[in-house]
C-alpha cells in the first residue's frame, strides 16, 4: 500500500511538469510575435532588442521555459497584458468563483446521479430504470451552454423567479454565502449539474444492478439480512469507481463552466478565460490554463489515494 | 479496396488456413451488424434524424430556401410561424429556416471532421505503440497521459484561444483533444490482441511487421476503436458548437449553430424561443448520435 501511494505521488510529478510544458508552449504557437503585445508600434530596432533582453526573448526556448517555471513554481505567472496587473491575483480571484460555481454543481449533480443511478439499478430494466435511461442520456447529449440559455429564459424572462446574470446583486464579483448571491447560484449550478448527474447516473446503475447479481448478495439474503443492510454492502462495493468517476467529473467541470460561465455572466475562470482570448492577453491565457489543470491533477491524485483506503485491491494492481 | 490475399507475406507461401476465413467471418459480421440495426427501432429512428439533418445541410442550395446572408431592419426578429419566414428571423433579419439548415454544415463538419482524422491518426499511432510495445509504447502512452491531465473543454479552449479563431483552428483544437483518447483505445486493443498465439504463428511462418498488422491485427482493432469513435461524435459536437459560441470557431456572417446561439443571446428578451433554436439542432443532432452510437456498440457486442 505504502508502495502504490509512493508511486502514485512520483507519477504526479512528470504529469505536472508536462502540464506546464504545454502551458508554456500555448504561448508560442500563437500566431504573431510575442513582442508586438508589448512594443509600441513605432518602437526602433535598438528598443526592440532591449526589449527582447529585457523579456528574455533572445535565450533559447528551453532556457525560457526553465526561467517561467522557477518564477511559475514561486506564485509569479507574468503581467496581464490588457490590465498590467499580476496574473496570479487576476486567477485567484477568479478561481475562488469557479470553484464554488462548479463544487455545488459537481454536489448536486453527483448526489442527484448517485439517487437515481441506485433506483433505476433496483428496478433493472422497470420504469424507474428507463426513466433514468432517458434523463443520462439527455444529460450527456444536451450542449449546456444551450441548457443555461433555455433555463434563462423559463426562470428569468418567463416567470421573473431568478436572476439571469452574474454572481450576486449589482454585478459583484466577491462570493458571500448569502441569500441574494445564492439565488444568483440557482440557475449556473442547475445547468452545470445535469452534465455529472448523466454521467454518474449511468455508471452507478450499472454497478448496482452488476452487483446486485453477485453471489455474496444472494448470500447476504440468505443470512437474513434486511435491504439496509445489503445496500449498505452494495453502496460500499460502487463506492471506489463512483469516487473515481465523480472526481473527474468535477475536474471536467471546473474546465466545462467556461461556457456556462459566459451564458451566465459568472464572475469565475471560465469568464475570465474568454475575455483573456478575446483580448489576445496570452500570458493570462496561459496562468488559467496552468491553475486549473494543476488543480485537475491534484484532484486525480487525491482520488487515486483515497481509491485504495476502501478497496485495497486497487492498490495492488 | 485490393484484395488482401494478393500480397504476398515475407517472401513465404501464405498459410491459406487463416486469412480466408478472416473474410468471411468479417462479411458475415457486417452482415449481422446491419440486419441488428435495422430491427432496433432506437437506431432507425436516430438514423432518420440524422439522414433528415445532414442530407438538408447537405442539400440546402436546392430546397428553395431564403438567402441565409440577407439582412433587413424591417423583419428583425420575427416569431417563430411568422408567414414566410416558418422558424422566424434572427437579429438582423435572416431567415432562420434558412441558416439552421445551412448552419449545420459547419457545425456537423467541427462535429465528424475532428474524429475522423482522430480515429485515423490516433489508430494508427495506438497500433505502432501497442505492436511494438516495451519502451517505445511506455514513452508513447507516457506522454499522452499529460494531454489527459488536461479536461477536454479546456484544452479545445486553451488551443483555439491561442491559435485564435477560425473553423481550421477549431477543427485542429478538438483533433488534438481526441487523439490521446483514440490512441489509448487502440493501444490497449493492439496490446491484447498481440499476445494471441494466431499473432506469434503468423511471425514464425515468417509475416513482417506491417503484414502482420495489416492482416491480422487491424481487423480486430478498427471495430472497438470504431465504436469508441461514433460515441466521441456527439461530444466533439457540443464541443465544436461551443468554441464557436464563444467566438472560436466560425466567424459570422457564416451561419453555425453555437454561433447563431451566442449572436441571438441578446434577443432572449424579444423572441427567446427564436433564440433557442440552434441549441435545439445541436442537441438533436448531439442525442441522436449518441443513441446511435449506443445500438452500434450493442449490435456489434457479439457477446450477446
Amino acid at each position: 500500500m505504502l508502495a502504490y501511494f509512493l508511486k502514485r505521488l512520483l507519477y504526479t510529478i512528470p504529469i505536472a511538469l508536462g502540464v506546464t510544458l504545454i502551458s508554456f508552449i500555448l504561448v508560442y504557437i500563437a500566431p504573431g510575435d510575442p513582442l508586438n503585445a508589448i512594443a509600441p508600434p513605432d518602437a526602433t530596432a535598438d528598443v526592440i532588442a532591449a526589449l527582447k533582453t529585457q523579456y528574455g526573448l533572445d535565450r533559447p526556448l528551453p532556457v525560457r521555459y526553465g526561467l517561467w517555471l522557477m518564477r511559475a513554481v514561486q506564485g509569479d505567472l507574468g503581467a496581464s497584458i490588457a490590465s498590467g496587473r499580476p496574473v496570479a491575483s487576476e486567477v485567484g480571484a477568479a478561481v475562488g468563483n469557479t470553484l464554488v460555481l462548479a463544487g455545488v454543481a459537481a454536489l448536486v449533480g453527483v448526489l442527484m446521479g448517485c439517487v437515481l443511478g441506485a433506483l433505476a439499478g433496483y428496478d433493472a430494466g422497470g420504469v424507474v430504470d428507463r426513466i433514468a435511461t432517458v434523463l443520462s442520456v439527455v444529460g450527456v447529449s444536451v450542449p449546456h451552454y444551450w441548457l443555461g440559455l433555455v433555463l434563462t429564459i423559463v426562470f428569468s424572462v418567463k416567470l421573473g423567479w431568478l436572476p439571469a446574470m452574474g454572481a450576486g446583486p449589482g454585478g459583484s464579483a466577491e462570493w458571500t454565502w448569502d441569500i441574494e448571491h445564492l439565488r444568483h447560484l440557482v440557475l449556473p449550478a442547475a445547468t452545470l449539474a445535469v452534465i455529472p448527474m448523466g454521467i454518474v447516473t449511468r455508471t452507478v446503475r450499472a454497478l448496482v444492478a452488476e452487483t446486485l447479481q453477485q453471489e455474496f448478495v444472494v448470500a447476504l439474503r440468505a443470512r437474513g439480512l434486511g435491504s439496509v443492510a445489503i445496500f449498505r454492502h452494495v453502496a460500499w462495493n460502487a463506492s471506489p469507481t463512483v469516487l473515481a468517476v465523480a472526481g473527474l467529473q468535477v475536474g471536467y467541470l471546473m474546465g466545462g463552466s467556461i461556457l456556462v460561465e459566459t451564458v451566465f455572466a459568472w464572475p469565475g475562470t471560465g469568464f475570465l478565460l474568454n475575455t483573456a482570448i478575446f483580448q489576445r492577453d496570452i500570458p493570462l491565457l496561459q496562468g488559467i490554463i496552468l491553475v486549473l489543470c494543476l488543480f485537475f491533477v491534484a484532484l486525480n491524485l487525491v482520488v487515486d489515494l483515497v481509491q485504495p483506503l476502501i478497496d485495497p485491491r486497487m492498490a495492488r494492481a | 479496396m485490393t484484395d488482401p490475399d494478393a500480397t504476398p507475406i515475407a517472401g513465404l507461401p501464405t498459410l491459406p488456413l487463416d486469412r480466408p476465413r478472416l473474410t468471411i467471418a468479417k462479411r458475415a459480421g457486417r452482415h449481422g451488424i446491419a440486419s441488428r440495426l435495422l430491427r432496433d427501432p432506437v437506431a432507425i429512428v436516430s438514423g432518420l434524424v440524422l439522414i433528415a439533418i445532414v442530407g438538408s445541410a447537405c442539400a440546402a442550395p436546392w430546397l428553395g430556401l431564403d438567402d441565409p446572408y440577407r439582412t433587413s431592419m424591417l423583419r428583425r426578429l420575427m416569431p417563430v410561424g411568422s408567414p414566410g419566414h416558418l422558424l422566424g428571423t434572427d437579429e438582423l433579419g435572416r431567415d432562420m429556416a434558412a441558416r439552421l439548415i445551412l448552419g449545420g454544415r459547419a457545425s456537423l463538419l467541427l462535429g465528424v471532421m475532428p474524429v475522423a482524422i482522430a480515429f485515423f491518426v490516433g489508430t494508427s499511432i495506438g497500433l505502432f505503440a501497442g505492436y511494438v510495445g516495451g519502451r517505445i509504447n511506455m514513452a508513447i502512452m507516457r506522454t499522452l497521459d499529460v494531454f489527459y491531465a488536461f479536461p477536454s473543454v479546456l484544452l479545445a479552449v486553451a488551443i483555439a484561444g491561442a491559435l485564435g479563431p477560425g473553423m481550421n483552428n477549431s477543427i485542429i483544437a478538438l483533433t488534438l483533444v481526441f487523439v490521446p483518447q483514440v490512441v489509448r483505445v487502440a493501444e490497449s486493443v493492439t496490446t491484447q490482441v498481440r499476445k494471441l498465439d494466431y499473432i506469434d504463428a503468423a511471425r514464425m511462418s515468417g509475416a513482417g511487421a506491417l503484414s502482420i498488422i495489416r492482416v491480422h491485427v487491424l481487423g480486430n482493432v478498427l471495430g472497438p476503436v470504431f465504436v469508441y469513435a461514433t460515441g466521441l461524435v456527439s461530444v466533439c459536437l457540443i464541443l465544436g458548437s461551443g468554441l464557436s459560441f464563444l467566438g472560436l470557431g466560425v466567424k459570422p456572417p457564416e451561419p453555425e449553430w453555437g454561433l447563431m446561439l451566442n449572436t441571438l443571446r441578446s434577443a432572449i428578451y424579444r423572441e427567446p424561443w427564436v433564440a433557442a433554436l440552434p441549441g435545439v439542432m445541436i442537441f438533436a443532432t448531439s442525442i441522436a448520435f449518441n443513441l446511435l452510437a449506443d445500438s452500434v456498440r450493442s449490435a456489434m457486442d457479439v457477446r450477446r
